[in-house]
């Protein structure tokens, strides 16, 4: 998988591991973060402080092995739980001090989700799941096609449109799921283990599309994946352990894994 | 877009749409079934009435209108009637319940025939001995008896005398003398007839009887139809309230369950409308949109089955229980079960709105 998941030639290579970007005012600045799961009367706790920003345009690789908080990362900044513990700016919106319904804004008006299994709604075709996102967005729905050509020629799901998720591959799938999530022009394209349920040629075929989009739109991307290769398709990669964001070299250790 | 959610999700799973609207058209079809039924046998009470063709009754004083207590009409009150000013013709009928609503009639053939204008007979004839029978269509085809059959009621045997077009007083017709034996009640009546010289008079002739019989129950026959409903019988009308009641329970219960069930079946896409930004409103009004469709769909399908109910009823007891078919009701069995429907969705609304998305979008 390592030859067939690396970043297209021209395109930049990912580089630094560090959680801080440089230069222009972040879209995502996370500050001292924490999440603490209760189950039971046990306590878990999910992210010990994190720290990270992330440039507008930027590509950015959350990766970590399971129980890192990568996902749990990944689900505050996108809104869909809310922070214990410290500041989570996301375009500009302080998830941190904004309630159920806040989030809920923050999910519609700001990011957008690929997740590993799709979540494409089943009972739809694939233009009606991309009108339905349209639709909760406040969006007009109508000739959504012909405004979108561009990327659905990109993704190539053009000619699929009126198939329901059943009748798609995997990889196709996902292809409309990444419609789905750039229909409502989100500043932020949040993708958890995108390549997850697809063989090597879709991963990258799907990871080359995310970067395509990164490089031709400049469309903000967080990638969280368990996968070092998946990652190098991002400018920078974030190495997450027990919870924080840790230097690779932390990473490579046994009991840090 | 909405409207398409809803719609998609009704269709992608069919059994149990289909399951949901079945049970919901349970209630509808009751209601409707038994609003029809009262219906059917008031009318068919009513037409009854007018076919004896007269214009005033006295019935026992104290009586109800749906109730027959004996005979306890002195025959010589018949005679007396007669006499009256503007009175052409009176005569006396004894009714005695058989089985459910049915009845057994006993007349005077002749004095009936005078003022009703006589039977129709599709097959056979009056009657020529004490055991001869005159009933009507409908209750010939109910117990599948012919000219010469035999019927038993109260341990003794009827000889089917004549079949005769439905419409005049009762479904079977004993001569009056050996119901009155039979009953144990000779020379009373349970019921006089009068016909008048001018249906004009009614009125007048009416108010002469009430100072003559004080506490009798006397009406014409227009004033004795015009009660004859629903509301003028109480037992019927409570009756009808609780069955309406049940239908509300099974109805809220029916789509409270489905609806369970359906917010279960799809709670992983419900984590997908939330992490595309869905509202709780938004989720909440897809769940009661298609606890509405569910609602129509299952009046619509109540309402057919009220026809096949009816088709049922016509084969099996045309006589006893006629049943209307009561358009007006449709629109109130519709929103009882909508109601219903609605108020059973709000549970597994309320649940599915509370989801977390990280849960639900985890579900399998």
């Amino acid at each position: 998988m390592s030859e067939a998941l690396s970043p297209s030639a021209g395109s930049t290579p990912a580089r630094s591991l560090t959680s801080e970007s440089s230069g222009a005012e972040s879209i995502i600045s996370v500050r001292d973060l924490r999440k603490t799961y209760q189950t039971g009367k046990v306590f878990v706790e999910a992210l010990r402080g994190v720290d990270l920003e992330v440039r507008p345009g930027e590509f950015v690789s959350i990766v970590g092995p399971s129980g890192s908080g990568k996902s749990t990362l990944f689900h505050v900044i996108g809104g869909l739980t809310p922070p214990t513990a410290g500041q989570v700016i996301v375009a500009g919106r302080d998830v941190s001090k904004v309630g159920d319904a806040g989030r809920t804004r923050l999910r519609r008006d700001c990011v957008s989700f690929v997740f590993q299994k799709f979540n494409l709604l089943p009972n739809l075709t694939a233009a009606d799941n991309i009108r339905t996102a349209l639709f909760i967005s406040g969006r007009n729905q109508d000739g959504f096609e012909q405004d979108f050509q561009d990327i659905l020629d990109l993704l190539g799901i053009a000619g699929r449109l009126n198939h329901k998720p059943s009748e798609l591959s995997g990889g196709e799938q996902q292809r409309v799921a990444i419609a789905r999530a750039l229909a409502t022009r989100p500043a932020i394209l949040l993708a958890d283990e995108p390549t997850g349920n697809l063989d090597s040629r879709n991963s990258l075929a799907v990871l080359g599309i995310l970067r395509n989009l990164n490089d031709r739109l400049g469309q903000t991307i967080l990638m969280i994946t368990h996968s070092s290769e998946a990652a190098e398709f991002g400018h920078r990669i974030v190495y997450m352990s027990d919870g924080r964001i840790v230097d690779r070299s932390a990473l490579q250790k046994p009991e840090a894994i | 877009m909405i409207q398409k959610l809803v719609w998609e999700n009704v269709r992608f799973r069919p059994v149990r749409t289909l399951l949901s609207i079945l049970l919901i058209a349970v209630p509808v079809t009751l209601i409707l079934t038994l609003i029809g039924l009262s219906n059917g046998f008031l009318d068919d009470s009513r037409r009854r009435a007018e076919g004896v063709g007269a214009d005033i009754i006295v019935r026992p004083p104290g009586s109800s209108l749906a109730s027959f207590s004996g005979a306890p009409l002195p025959d010589k009150l018949v005679t007396l009637l007669s006499r009256q000013p503007h009175v052409t013709q009176a005569t006396g009928t004894v009714v005695q319940p058989v089985a459910g609503f049915d009845t057994l009639t006993g007349i005077d053939l002749a004095a009936f025939d005078k003022m009703s204008g006589g039977f129709t007979f599709v097959a056979g004839h009056a009657f020529q001995a004490p055991n001869d029978i005159i009933i009507d269509t409908y209750y010939a085809q109910q117990r599948g008896a012919k000219v010469g059959s035999t019927i038993n009621i109260w341990n003794r045997n009827w000889n089917v005398a004549g079949i005769v077009e439905p419409g005049k007083l009762s479904h079977m017709f004993v001569p009056l003398g050996v119901l009155q034996d039979l009953t144990n009640n000779p020379g009373k009546v349970s019921q006089i007839y009068l016909k008048l010289d001018d249906q004009r008079n009614s009125a007048t002739v009416v108010a002469g009887l009430k100072k003559l019989l004080p506490n009798y129950t006397i009406y014409t026959v227009r004033e004795w139809e015009s009660l004859i409903s629903v509301n003028n019988i109480p037992m019927l009308s409570t009756f009808i309230h609780v069955i309406i009641g049940i239908g509300v329970v099974i109805g809220f219960a029916v789509v409270s369950l489905s609806m369970y069930m359906a917010v279960l079946q799809r709670t992983r896409e419900i984590g997908i409308l939330k992490s595309l930004g869905a509202t709780k409103a938004f989720v909440m009004g897809l769940i009661l949109w298609e606890a509405f469709v569910l609602g129509l769909g299952g009046t619509v399908f109540g309402i057919l089955l009220s026809f096949v109910s009816r088709a049922v009823m016509r084969m099996i007891v045309p006589a006893s229980l006629p049943q209307a078919i009561v358009p007006t009701w449709w629109p109130i069995a519709g929103a009882i079960a909508v109601g219903a429907a609605l108020l059973g969705a709000l549970y597994p609304g309320w649940l599915a709105v509370r989801q977390d998305p990280i849960e639900a979008l985890a579900y399998e």
